[in-house]
């Protein structure tokens, strides 16, 4: 009796237990794959060529000048037509993407974007359906994951709970067959790299979030793969410590100079870490850039909105010049192609006009609007304006002294201005 | 203050305002293991017969069922097919149970299904089951034959610890592992097998104690010099009232509580680590 109410129990637990197994096939993203299969590849193909040009690869990582560099140096990453379907879902299609050899790049996207597909796949875990990926000049494409020499970082650590810290990072080099001596000079040596120095005899749970992603770091490196993969792996920290972690992978990135691949739906942590970013959505590379490519001029409003924040104003074009709401518009540059065009507000580029003097300026847009709400925040100020189309706009500022006394209030009719080199068109497209 | 009037429990409810629960919950203990404790007795008396209480006190029993060479076979017979069920079973349960947990398969749930029907449904069934089939591939009163029947038993038992074990196991270190360098198998053996171990270790004791406790079909299956402890016991009780039957319940009492109390041990350790 007493074991058939044992096994009852945990039969219970395994059936409710067991939702996410049935919904695993409906996980991926949840738009059909028939909208605009296709719309982004001609400006995608563009990107492609425009970063194998020898001109766009001034922005190359610091990295490959440093002196302790992986053996053999640090791989370039090639990805080639790399689709995988779930169903009728394409949670990669027909990625093309280069990695340059040490450098850190960013795979930037909304959840279900594809973007951990695309680390899967490179590590080995996903095989795509079909297309290429090699690194430097081999094709790994059927090598299974242990075989591909990659270090890998995973977003909750993984660490081993049963063995010590000194052995989470042996764990690589055992397999690898090196001696006992240099395998604890290397693991010490790992561990002081991520600070960690002194560690080896912890056991895994006596230590703190921020500690275990320092040795799941230690343990994926230490063996100096010419690769590494990082997917979230900050995402479990709290935002000090985030921000703190995300200064220091950057460096120890700089240091041991091999090319990473970093998964991330954190736009800022992308901005701040990376070399360049791939923004990526239903599975298409949206945009590839550095991060002040993408911030400043976004290919389209998915990477608009999806970095930063902004308002959108639909721009009507005739005759080559821009206007909104009858109003001609100065802008930087006009994007090629017949897209329909929307204007990208940025909080932080609109000013509030107090003097008149900027409007005069000959670079300079103005938008006249009404104060719908005022929030202080200390250094900075939010004011929700609509414009004369009923559009609500927000213009952040920061706060200065003399300014504090003449804030305007509800109520009142502001002029907001945006300098040129600030009023970007983007295509209405990859919304 | 007096223990009546202490609180029970983080409640102003006080022992004596609970003394009927504790009386019900008593008797629910007593009537539990009246049953099985009350052979215990019968078993050091020195009567012909099954009594309680016993008037003479005795050992005799215990050195008749040491004595007698049907006894020793028989128990030979359930120790042999316990430890090969034991063997059967718990690698084929603890694949099963890896497989269906990282299968993305839809038809997962259904599998499992199929896998733990042999407890769901009445023993009698199965053993009737085995039975006909056995009669046409010549494997009655076999011990190959009754430790594949237990087998079937028993590894119902084993996907249901195994599985409720990996439910908290975290596959991302399988992965980990293999992005180190180590195969798929490695992986499973050095990273996921030590963390479920002690399931492992429970789900094979209870694989034992299934064949070794087992009488419906070994009733069908076994016979002759394959006959089990429990089969000759059964039929003991038919013929004859003998009191040997009480010394073997309390052995096999003793040998049962101790693999539980070890199984819950150890499935205990699991979900601490």
């Amino acid at each position: 009796m007493e074991r058939l109410s044992l096994s009852g129990v945990a039969f219970l637990m395994y059936f409710f237990g067991n939702d996410q197994t049935l919904v695993f096939a409906g996980q991926s993203c949840a738009t059909p794959f028939s909208m605009g299969r296709s719309c982004f590849s001609d400006r995608y193909e563009r990107f492609v060529l425009n970063e194998m040009t020898p001109a766009a690869s001034s922005t190359g990582s610091p990295a490959n000048s440093q002196a302790k560099t992986p053996a053999g140096g640090a791989l370039p990453i090639t990805i080639r037509d790399a689709t995988k379907a779930y169903g009728r879902i394409f949670a990669l299609d027909n990625v093309d993407l280069d990695v340059r050899s040490g450098e850190f790049l960013t795979l930037l996207g909304p959840s279900g974007s594809g973007k951990t597909t695309l680390l899967m796949v490179l590590a080995g875990f996903t095989r795509p359906d079909y297309g290429s990926i090699k690194f430097g000049e081999r094709e790994i494409v059927r090598t299974p994951p242990h075989k591909r020499d990659l270090g890998m970082v995973f977003q909750n650590y993984a660490l081993f709970p049963h063995m010590t810290v000194a052995a989470n990072v042996a764990f690589p080099l055992k397999l690898r067959g090196v001696s006992k001596p240099e395998m604890d000079q290397r693991v010490e040596q790992a561990l002081e790299t991520v600070q960690l120095g002194g560690y080896g005899e912890r056991r895994i749970d006596q230590l703190s979030g921020g500690q275990r992603q320092r040795v799941a770091l230690a343990r994926a490196i230490v063996f100096e793969p010419r690769i590494l993969l990082m997917d979230e792996p900050l995402s479990a920290l709290d935002k000090k410590l985030r921000e703190q972690m995300q200064i220091e992978l950057r460096r120890l990135h700089d240091k041991l100079g091999m090319t990473t691949v970093y998964v991330t739906h954190d736009q800022r942590e992308a901005l701040t870490m990376s070399d360049r970013i791939a923004v990526i959505n239903h599975g298409r590379v949206m945009q590839l850039g550095t991060p002040n490519e993408i911030y400043e001029r976004p290919a389209n409003r998915f990477v608009a909105d999806f970095i930063g924040e902004s308002t959108f104003l639909p721009v009507s074009v005739q005759d080559g010049v821009a206007s909104f709401g009858g109003q001609a518009l100065k802008v930087a540059q006009l994007p090629r192609g017949d897209h329909e065009l929307l204007l990208m507000l940025r909080p932080e580029r609109l000013h509030l006009v107090t003097n008149g003097e900027e409007v005069r300026d000959s670079a300079v847009n103005a938008f006249q609007a009404q104060v719908r709400e005022m929030v202080y925040q200390g250094d900075s100020f939010l004011m929700y304006t609509e414009l004369e189309d009923g559009t609500e706009v927000t213009v952040r500022g920061m706060t200065r002294r003399d300014m504090v006394s003449c804030l305007p209030a509800i109520g009142d009719a502001v002029q907001l201005a945006l300098h040129s080199d600030d009023t970007v068109l983007v295509s209405a497209e990859g919304a | 203050m007096s223990w009546f009037s202490r609180p029970a429990s983080e409640t102003q409810i006080t022992n004596g305002q609970r003394l009927w629960l504790y009386a019900v919950a008593w008797l629910v203990m007593i009537f539990l293991l009246a049953p099985t404790v009350i052979v215990i007795p019968m078993s050091f008396s020195d009567s012909q017969y099954l009594e309680f209480p016993p008037r003479v006190w005795s050992l005799r029993w215990y050195e008749h069922y040491f004595g007698s060479p049907a006894w020793m076979q028989a128990t030979a017979t359930s120790l042999k097919a316990g430890v090969l069920t034991m063997l059967v079973a718990t690698p084929i349960g603890v694949m099963a149970a890896y497989g269906l947990f990282v299968s993305k398969m839809r038809a997962a749930s259904l599998i499992f299904l199929i896998l733990v029907m042999p407890i769901m449904v009445p023993v009698i069934l199965v053993a009737i089951g085995v039975f006909y089939i056995y009669v046409q591939i010549n494997l009655v009163n076999s011990l190959l034959g009754l430790v594949l029947a237990h087998s079937i038993l028993a590894i119902p038992l084993v996907v249901v610890v195994v599985s409720s074990a990996l439910k908290s196991y975290d596959m991302n270190q399988e992965m980990a592992a293999r992005s180190l360098g180590a195969s798929r198998f490695k992986a499973f053996m050095v990273i996921t097998l030590p963390q479920i171990r002690f399931s492992v270790i429970t789900s094979a004791l209870l694989s034992f104690l299934t064949s070794f406790d087992e009488v419906i079909v070994a009733m069908f299956v076994s016979g002759g010099e394959n006959s089990t402890l429990t089969r000759n016991m059964f039929n003991a009780l038919r013929d004859q009232i003998d009191p040997t039957i009480a010394s073997i319940s309390t052995i096999m009492i003793i040998v049962s509580t101790s693999l539980l109390v070890l199984a819950q041990a150890f499935g205990r350790s699991d979900s601490e680590s």
